[in-house]
């Protein structure tokens, strides 16, 4: 780095647990809020913000709240969609049902509505771990997709179940536009974010990680097992809840329960992954990373075929991204398997040393 | 009643069709203790490679051939390039490149092949036997039947192939115990290519079989996620424990679906069918709650 922690001292406790414990880290911190809350606003196009700012930053969040329950709590998870469809479908409906609610409030709910089925999902967790675990929030997948189908009741009636979200106001104030929308989504996730990173060294996150790395040994030392791993899945959905809700408001704007499907939920263990199991930076890396793959090669691939003369048909696109993709994710279990978020943390090492190698 | 036993006996077959998968996967966790997800694909990615040559004019058999060789292909890069660079890491990992591996498959395979969907004809017509519909007017496919024999005869030989050859007792050791093996001069390496080799060729069959039955195409990479339930049921490290759980999951959701949307009918009023896709997770969850290791899976103790 160009800075360096040199000739800050800190003189209180407080001053030490700090988030950003160092000065220009926090300027930083704030300069990059500062940048995506005023000037991306301003300047973006259009496109920009509805197709790439608006998901990037909801996925980011869906993963982080995987990364909670995988990452920090070691519990593997392939039902996070589910969790998000619980969020925008609660969501909905205390939009729907309940006059005149702070739509403040009705995310809240929403979230803690999917907190309440993620507990449910998460009890089978005290007595099962592993592969075993990760087929059983399988079933928290279809059951949860499948109960919102079938009852017409969580999508009040309409057909197939498909929910069209309901402008958000407050105040008089409507977001309906892409700029307003965004900055309603970037309160959501960087608040959140600023929660989470607390949260995960806080007693609650120590023990999720002791959980991690060896159940038996954190239950001698005193860790109550079912509370910390009930609360990994309790906070874990909020998280995705509440991403799934703003998924609906925010960005898709008409949802069905397929929409949540299995494929959305590889997606976001894959941003965990790629970004970094365990990090909070990670998951911004990660869905970054799995959300501009597509498009990367949308545009490259038919450059490259057009360079070799060679007809690449769109299927066979698809199909070479899905390669690409797996490819990728096999690459980056070998060479890092700590992810992006551990490559940064390199790379801010070697620059802080940078120009002398040692 | 005879509606009951026909029932029984489609969820019967087509749970024979489940611990087909699950035999793969089965076989892969048992010898290196990997959950290979890419089981699924590389079924695809057999009945792809058959289908696919067929259509160039080569004929079945060769076809059949081949398409081994190409799955043996496969277990090898797979053991020398993905998972030999991941020894050592934790389990999750493994499984997680075994995703993408599957990616990789359901990438590949069409490129080559095309991914429109097509029948296999193994010659048997999936039409009920006559002469037992005539008797007990319960209608039992031919096709099933077969499938059924050809999984019952390749279990079989399964079981002969571990417990009487030089290499089934090697495979045994390495299941038990990966260093005790290693010390007694068993080559891991050469046994995991063989047994990824075997799980390439229960991936096949099954690719063809079910191929023959709903023709190749993408969904039968999905069969990997049917498999799941099954494995949990019948515990991750038992062969028997994948028939008698595939048996269990197919017969039980057979049931499921002709039985339970009736009554959530008459209580809601609506349409509930599709109980069978989630029928498994939640039957296997409930069964897991009970019996943690499954039907037949070893004990785990956890020691500090």
């Amino acid at each position: 780095m160009l800075y360096r922690e040199t000739g800050q001292f800190k003189t209180t406790y407080k001053a030490d647990s700090q988030i950003f414990p160092i000065l220009q880290d926090r300027i930083g911190m704030i300069l990059l809020l500062a940048f995506a809350a005023i000037i991306v606003p301003i300047y973006a196009r259009e496109y920009w913000i509805n197709a790439i700012l608006i998901p990037f930053l909801i996925f980011s969040l869906a993963a982080l709240g995987l990364n909670f329950l995988t990452g920090y709590a070691g519990q593997l998870s392939l039902g996070s969609a589910a969790f998000m469809a619980v969020g925008a479908f609660a969501t909905y409906n205390f939009q729907l049902r309940i006059e005149g609610i702070p739509f403040i409030l009705s995310f809240i709910l929403g979230g803690l509505s999917a907190s309440v089925v993620g507990i449910l999902f998460g009890l089978p967790s005290l007595r099962i771990k592993g592969f075993y675990l990760a087929v059983a929030t399988l079933a928290a997948q279809f059951f949860v997709v499948w109960c919102l189908t079938k009852f017409p009741w969580f999508s009040n009636n309409s057909s197939s179940g498909v929910i069209s979200a309901q402008t958000l106001s407050i105040f008089g104030f409507k977001f309906d536009t892409p700029v307003t929308k965004y900055l309603l989504v970037l309160f959501f996730v960087s608040g959140l974010a600023l929660l989470g990173k607390n949260l995960v060294r806080s007693s609650t996150g120590r023990a999720w990680m002791a959980v991690r790395d060896m159940d038996v040994a954190a239950e001698v030392i005193g860790i109550p097992l079912m509370k910390t791993k009930l609360m990994a899945f309790a906070i874990s959905s909020f998280y995705c809840g509440i991403a799934g809700a703003l998924y609906a408001y925010c960005y898709l704007g008409t949802v069905e329960p397929d929409g949540f499907s299995l494929e959305l939920s590889f997606k976001i263990l894959f941003m965990v992954i790629i970004g970094g199991v365990g990090s909070i930076l990670g998951n911004f890396l990660g869905a970054a990373f799995i959300l501009l793959l597509p498009i990367f090669l949308d545009i490259v691939l038919p450059l490259i075929a057009q360079l070799l003369h060679l007809p690449i048909a769109s299927a066979v696109v698809s199909h070479i991204q899905l390669m690409v993709f797996g490819a990728l994710i096999i690459f980056f279990l070998i060479v890092e398997p700590h992810g992006l978020a551990r490559l940064w943390q390199i790379t801010k090492e070697k620059l802080r040393l940078w120009p002398f190698p040692h | 009643m005879q509606f009951f036993l026909e029932i029984v006996i489609s969820g019967i077959l087509s749970g024979l069709m489940y611990s087909l998968v699950a035999l793969g996967f089965v076989l892969i966790f048992k010898a290196s203790g990997v959950l290979n997800f890419a089981q699924g694909a590389m079924v695809y990615t057999a009945a792809l490679v058959v289908v696919g040559l067929i259509d160039y004019d080569v004929p079945m058999w060769l076809a059949i051939i081949a398409s081994f060789a190409f799955m043996v292909l496969i277990g090898i890069c797979t053991e020398k390039f993905i998972l030999g660079k991941l020894v050592n890491q934790p389990p999750i990992t493994l499984f997680m490149a075994t995703i993408g591996l599957s990616f990789l498959l359901e990438g590949f395979a069409p490129i080559l092949f095309g991914n429109d969907v097509r029948p296999i004809d193994l010659g048997i017509v999936d039409e009920p036997i006559q002469s037992i519909m005539d008797m007990t007017g319960i209608g039992i496919s031919k096709l099933d039947l077969f499938s059924s024999g050809i999984i019952i005869l390749l279990v079989i030989l399964l079981a002969l192939l571990f417990q009487y050859t030089k290499v089934g007792r090697a495979l045994r050791a390495v299941a038990d115990d990966h260093q005790a093996a290693l010390s007694l001069g068993i080559p891991l390496e050469r046994i995991w290519t063989i047994v990824w080799a075997i799980a390439g060729f229960v991936a096949l069959v099954a690719g063809l079989l079910w191929g023959s039955r709903n023709g190749v195409q993408y969904a039968l990479s999905l069969t990997a996620l049917k498999a799941l339930p099954v494995l949990i049921l019948g515990g991750f490290t038992s062969v028997p424990g994948a028939i008698i759980g595939g048996i269990i999951i197919g017969v039980s959701e057979k049931l499921a679906e002709i039985y339970i949307p009736p009554v959530l009918q008459d209580a809601f009023g609506g349409n509930f069918g599709g109980i069978e896709g989630w029928f498994p997770y939640i039957f296997a969850l409930l069964f897991l709650l009970i019996r943690p290791e499954g039907l037949f899976g070893e004990k785990h103790i956890d020691r500090v």
